[in-house]
């Protein structure tokens, strides 16, 4: 379900590195939570990010969610194609669903952020 | 928290359970747009138990509704309802509320359940004067919503009420599924169907029936997620949102609920007041003019100057687009008119749109 070669949030974003860029969304997890996903607000390109800054906000038809940064960067592309079908997010959470790409300020931040392993225990947790 | 007699039944279906003033009720189920679309073309089932009732008794019972009302209950026969309002001296909301007129001295009052113990509060609070007895009955009801153009089809062959004659604003009882029960063709969503009262203990096989006769075609469990947009959608009121205790029957748009005719009421002198003088803000439907999706309480522009906030707002699975309710200043509340809506600090421009937002079409 959760891809090895990501990384995780508490907070329910992933991060898939790719060089010094990393795409950035949301996990199934939280799509599920969210329900059906009718508007993302997306950052604008060149947007510099803090850890933990808001990069966008995800609107189901009874919630509005904020999605943070889950490291400093710059964001170099948004995913266009969520201005018209932000179901991708429910679709694809892991794949087309993706939100932005960011330039990674630097890549041992990344070290921060926990495994698939340990974020499907974490997912475990609360559902107890 | 506070459960209905089916909240073993939802958890059992996968509802989605959050905390709704004091009861612990399903959000949603398969989802709010699968939801909304299943009860606009087939038949949905809700569990609207956590709704409150009040019984009216007594030689004065159509006096007494007649003063804590702005609509006309006389015009009522046995076997019908009305959709009224409980309303202050200001003729501002205590609540709205359905009234069904059992017999010439027997009334049931239907009210929302946020409001349900300050209702029972206001109405045993007016009774002076009036020989009636009031009994608060909610504890007692259990309450499900039957809606969608599939209604009629599921619940005939489960109960021997003839529905085929039922007409819309009425009621009969009999049984449902076995169980006694009052039926009325009254509903939240825009769409024809049923609302089934029933004062049985175990009440469990009634939303047990209904879901498994109306499964193959296509009915589903309705969380209160869907029951919002639905409702928005046809411009049905809800307290807290849309009405309140701050907003008077005509800034609400419900003149249509006031009957002047029929005598004195509580708020009626603020009414004649406010028709003589005229209104300086009403409520009026919009849409988004610009992308975003706007919610209750956003701030709300009109000529650049903050004019209040959005009473509802939402995103209508139906229309495909965000719209809500916002109370405006009188010279902004035409048709077509432009304003604007703060989504996270970016003024975004909305436009009065005529509603209902959605009519079904009639047979």
């Amino acid at each position: 379900m959760y891809p090895n070669d990501f990384r995780y949030t508490k907070e329910h974003e992933w991060i898939k590195a790719e060089g010094d860029e990393a795409l950035v969304g949301i996990t199934d997890f939280a799509q599920h939570q969210l329900g059906d996903i009718i508007y993302v607000e997306l950052p604008a390109v060149g947007k510099e990010l803090a850890a933990r800054q808001s990069i966008g906000v995800v609107e189901s038809v009874k919630s509005v969610s904020d999605v943070y940064a889950p490291v400093p960067g710059t964001v170099t592309a948004v995913n266009e194609a969520l201005a018209q079908t932000a179901d991708l997010l429910n679709k694809d959470p892991h794949g087309q669903g993706w939100i932005v790409r960011i330039k990674i300020k630097d890549k041992k931040d990344l070290d921060g952020l926990i495994s698939a392993g340990d974020y499907e225990k974490f997912l475990e947790g609360l559902e107890h | 928290m506070r459960k209905t007699r089916f909240n073993e039944l939802h958890k059992k279906l996968g509802g989605k359970m959050i905390e709704f003033v004091g009861w612990e009720m399903p959000i949603e189920y398969s989802g709010i747009i699968p939801e909304h679309m299943a009860v606009r073309t087939k038949a949905g089932l809700f569990d609207v138990s956590h709704m409150g009732e009040v019984l009216v008794t007594g030689k004065d019972a159509l006096a007494y509704v007649q003063w804590l009302t702005p609509n006309d209950a006389s015009k009522l026969a046995p076997g019908q309802v009305q959709y009224t309002a409980l309303m202050t001296p200001e003729s501002t909301f205590v609540d709205d509320m359905l009234v069904y007129c059992i017999g010439p001295e027997e009334y049931f009052l239907v009210v929302n359940a946020a409001n349900d113990d300050k209702d029972f509060a206001w109405i045993a609070g007016h009774t002076q004067g009036f020989e009636v007895k009031v009994e608060h009955q909610s504890d007692a009801y259990s309450q499900l919503a039957l809606q969608g153009p599939l209604a009629e089809k599921i619940l005939q062959p489960l109960t021997d009420i003839d529905l085929v004659v039922m007409k819309s604003f009425h009621w009969a009882k009999g049984r449902v599924a076995g169980k006694a029960a009052l039926v009325s063709r009254t509903g939240y969503t825009g769409e024809d169907g049923f609302e089934i009262y029933t004062m049985d203990p175990d009440p469990g096989v009634i939303w047990t029936t209904l879901i498994e006769t109306g499964r193959p075609l296509g009915l589903q469990p309705i969380g209160l997620g869907a029951r919002d947009t639905l409702r928005l959608e046809s411009k049905l009121m809800l307290y807290g949102n849309d009405i309140s205790d701050k907003t008077t029957v005509l800034e609400a748009d419900l003149k249509w609920i006031v009957k002047l005719q029929k005598g004195d009421f509580l708020g009626k002198p603020v009414i004649e007041k406010q028709l003589a003088e005229g209104l300086t803000r009403k409520l009026v439907g919009f849409e988004m003019a610009e992308p975003g999706i706007a919610r209750p309480h956003y701030p709300v522009f009109f000529k650049g100057q903050r004019v209040g906030e959005v009473a509802s707002g939402t995103f209508s699975p139906l229309l495909k687009k965000a719209i809500g309710l916002v109370y405006l200043p009188i010279e902004g509340t035409a048709v077509g008119t432009e304003f604007e809506i703060e989504i996270r600090g970016k003024r975004t421009k909305a436009r009065v749109i005529p509603t209902p937002f959605y009519k079904r079409a009639k047979k």
